[in-house]
């Protein structure tokens, strides 16, 4: 097993790697003089002779990559084009407040779908059960944005004016010192990922169920909760998981629209402004921490997978 | 030539498609997305024919109560341009998918038939792209090229080729070591021609709840992009855009939301019931060949 997992590591960072040099070789794909590109109509003379030297223009290709990866290594991710201050410092607090959203919002849906999908199981064929799909289908067809901007009519304007649907944090201070901001953008994050994990929980769990050692429990006269918690839950975890990863590594992404939509100050939102204002290296930080979280729970989905399944465990290797 | 394996294929995927229909969500989805297709098709000839306006809407009226659903902050006949916002993100969206479903289809159907090396190339390349949430690719190359629609089209259906890809390669190795598979290797048949005329034909099942599923999400990148006004741009009268510029004035003027958010929900909600349909169709085609 052991084996298996340091498999899985290598061709994570193998795959890592290649993400940075993709990410890197974007930016040849800025036409004509990147440093003119990047400044746009501020381009003066000075400032283009600046960014060029900066950005190290003159070196051959391979070296600009060596030493862009290099400070990657390093914990210097570049200099900020619109703001002409380090990387790290635009992106330091916003990466908490966007793991803050991340996390509880991985949290509640993940929460959410297992109790859901187990309940359609349990239920199959019943009302309930077709209740639950038919809501799971809708709301899994909805862009983000159409979620929460249909939240923000609900629950803060024009039905019911309960909620705040800007985040407006006075600066230094944490956004979790204003927690009701928090609510819609983590609801609509929720509500975009549940549906997929509650679909693939009962789609596993009814398999579970009809399975000779759940039958067996049920024979031996142990009551249908243990059956439930002890029998059946277990053997529905393992491929669950890897849904459950998909999903919040999704969420990676999902939150740069949830975050532009409530004004959150989060690092999605950073990556809209880089992204309007050309600011090329904040963009390529972005988008490598995106991806690198994403590789991340993968591979962590992957393991907890080879973990849970007692074929790969003992399997020598393959 | 025809081979005898294709008129009992032919047969087999229309069954799918009738099996998809007798579900009640397939009706139910064909009405929902046919209503939000014909109006989106059909919106930028018929709102300056209701109106009188030009599809950009100008009615040079600010927060006016005028018309079906009044004005914009810009005096902009937010109908007119309602009517005139769905056609392009649609046209954007079934192109994004062509390119996604075509391409995908093809790296997924060549790296299962050969296997080996090539198959390993193509399989590590797609796990490059999938490490990207597809929003975020798209975000870094609008970053370097801007806003523009061709690019749009391009890396949305770039980045669902290897989602694609995954599902066209293992249908194709789970049909490669077939009888007729076998029976048109000895006939010494080119590879290009088992792969369409006897593999394709065989794997249309899953290849067809990839595109709906595609489309669905295509709809939903491409609104998203111009919400985030880094897809279709202004002045064009465009849902997402539209959403994006209105809300500020959510309170004072809803319509001008609400009828894009209510466009594009109705819209991929269709899409995605006559893709679950098909799933279920799939599902049960299987289950009954393996019994």
């Amino acid at each position: 097993m052991s084996r298996l997992i340091i498999r899985r590591l290598l061709v994570s960072l193998v795959v890592l790697w290649l993400v940075s040099l993709l990410v890197f070789v974007a930016t040849l794909l800025l036409p004509g003089d990147p440093a003119r590109a990047i400044l746009g109509q501020q381009a003066t003379p000075d400032r283009i002779a600046a960014l060029q030297a900066q950005l190290n223009l003159d070196a051959p290709v391979w070296e600009r990559y060596l030493s862009w990866l290099g400070g990657v290594f390093t914990g210097d991710l570049g200099t900020s084009a619109a703001t002409q201050g380090p990387v790290n410092d635009l992106l330091g607090d916003r990466i908490g407040a966007s793991l803050v959203l991340l996390v509880t919002a991985a949290v509640l849906s993940t929460l959410v779908g297992l109790a859901l999908g187990t309940w359609s199981a349990v239920r199959r064929g019943r009302a309930a059960d077709h209740t639950v799909s038919g809501i799971s289908l809708v709301i899994a067809a909805l862009p983000e944005f159409v979620i929460g901007v249909a939240l923000i009519v609900l629950l803060s304007t024009t039905v019911f004016p309960l909620l705040p649907s800007v985040t407006l944090a006075p600066p230094g201070e944490p956004v979790w010192s204003q927690p009701l901001q928090l609510i819609l953008p983590v609801l609509t994050l929720t509500l975009v990922v549940t549906p997929y994990i509650t679909r693939m929980m009962r789609a596993t769990m009814s398999e579970v169920l009809d399975s000779g050692y759940v039958e067996m429990a049920r024979l031996k006269g142990i009551p249908e909760r243990t059956v439930l918690t002890r029998h059946a839950l277990p053997h529905a975890i393992g491929p669950v998981a890897q849904v459950i990863a998909l999903q919040l590594a999704w969420l990676a992404g999902g939150v740069v629209v949830v975050e532009f939509l409530f004004r959150y100050p989060g690092v999605g939102q950073a990556l809209i402004d880089a992204v309007n204002n050309r600011d090329v290296e904040v963009v390529q930080a972005i988008t490598l921490l995106i991806a690198a979280v994403y590789i991340v729970v993968n591979l962590l989905a992957d393991i907890v997978g080879i973990v849970t399944n007692p074929r790969l465990r003992t399997e020598v290797s393959r | 030539m025809s081979t005898p394996t294709v008129p009992s294929t032919r047969s087999r995927k229309s069954t799918v498609f009738r099996r998809a229909l007798a579900l009640p969500q397939a009706k139910i989805g064909l009405t929902l997305t046919a209503v939000v297709v014909l109006l989106a098709v059909l919106g930028p000839w018929l709102g300056p024919w209701l109106t009188g306006y030009d599809t950009t809407g100008f009615a040079g009226k600010p927060f006016h109560s005028d018309g079906v659903a009044g004005t914009d902050g810009l005096g902009r006949d937010v109908f007119t341009r309602f009517l005139a916002g769905g056609a392009t993100l649609l046209l954007y969206a079934v192109l994004a998918t062509a390119i996604g479903i075509v391409l995908g289809t093809a790296l997924g159907m060549l790296a299962g038939y050969t296997g080996g090396r090539l198959d390993s190339i193509i399989m590590r390349g797609n796990d490059v792209l999938l490490s990207f949430p597809q929003l975020v690719f798209a975000l870094l190359a609008i970053a370097m090229l801007g806003p523009q629609g061709w690019l749009l089209v391009l890396v949305i259906g770039i980045t669902h080729a290897p989602r694609v890809a995954r599902v066209a390669r293992q249908a194709t190795v789970a049909v490669k070591d077939s009888d007729y598979i076998k029976a048109a290797q000895l006939y010494a048949m080119p590879r290009r021609r088992i792969l369409l005329r006897e593999v394709l034909p065989n794997i249309t099942g899953p290849l067809m709840v990839e595109l709906g599923l595609r489309l669905t999400y295509s709809i939903g990148y491409v609104a998203s992009l111009s919400f985030l006004g880094l897809g279709i741009q202004p002045p064009a009268a465009d849902w997402g855009l539209m959403i994006n510029e209105n809300r500020i004035a959510l309170v004072l003027e809803p319509w001008g939301v609400l009828l894009p958010v209510l466009a594009i929900a109705v819209l991929t909600v269709g899409t995605n019931l006559v893709t679950d349909s098909l799933a279920s169709a799939a599902a049960g085609r299987e289950k009954e060949a393996a019994a």
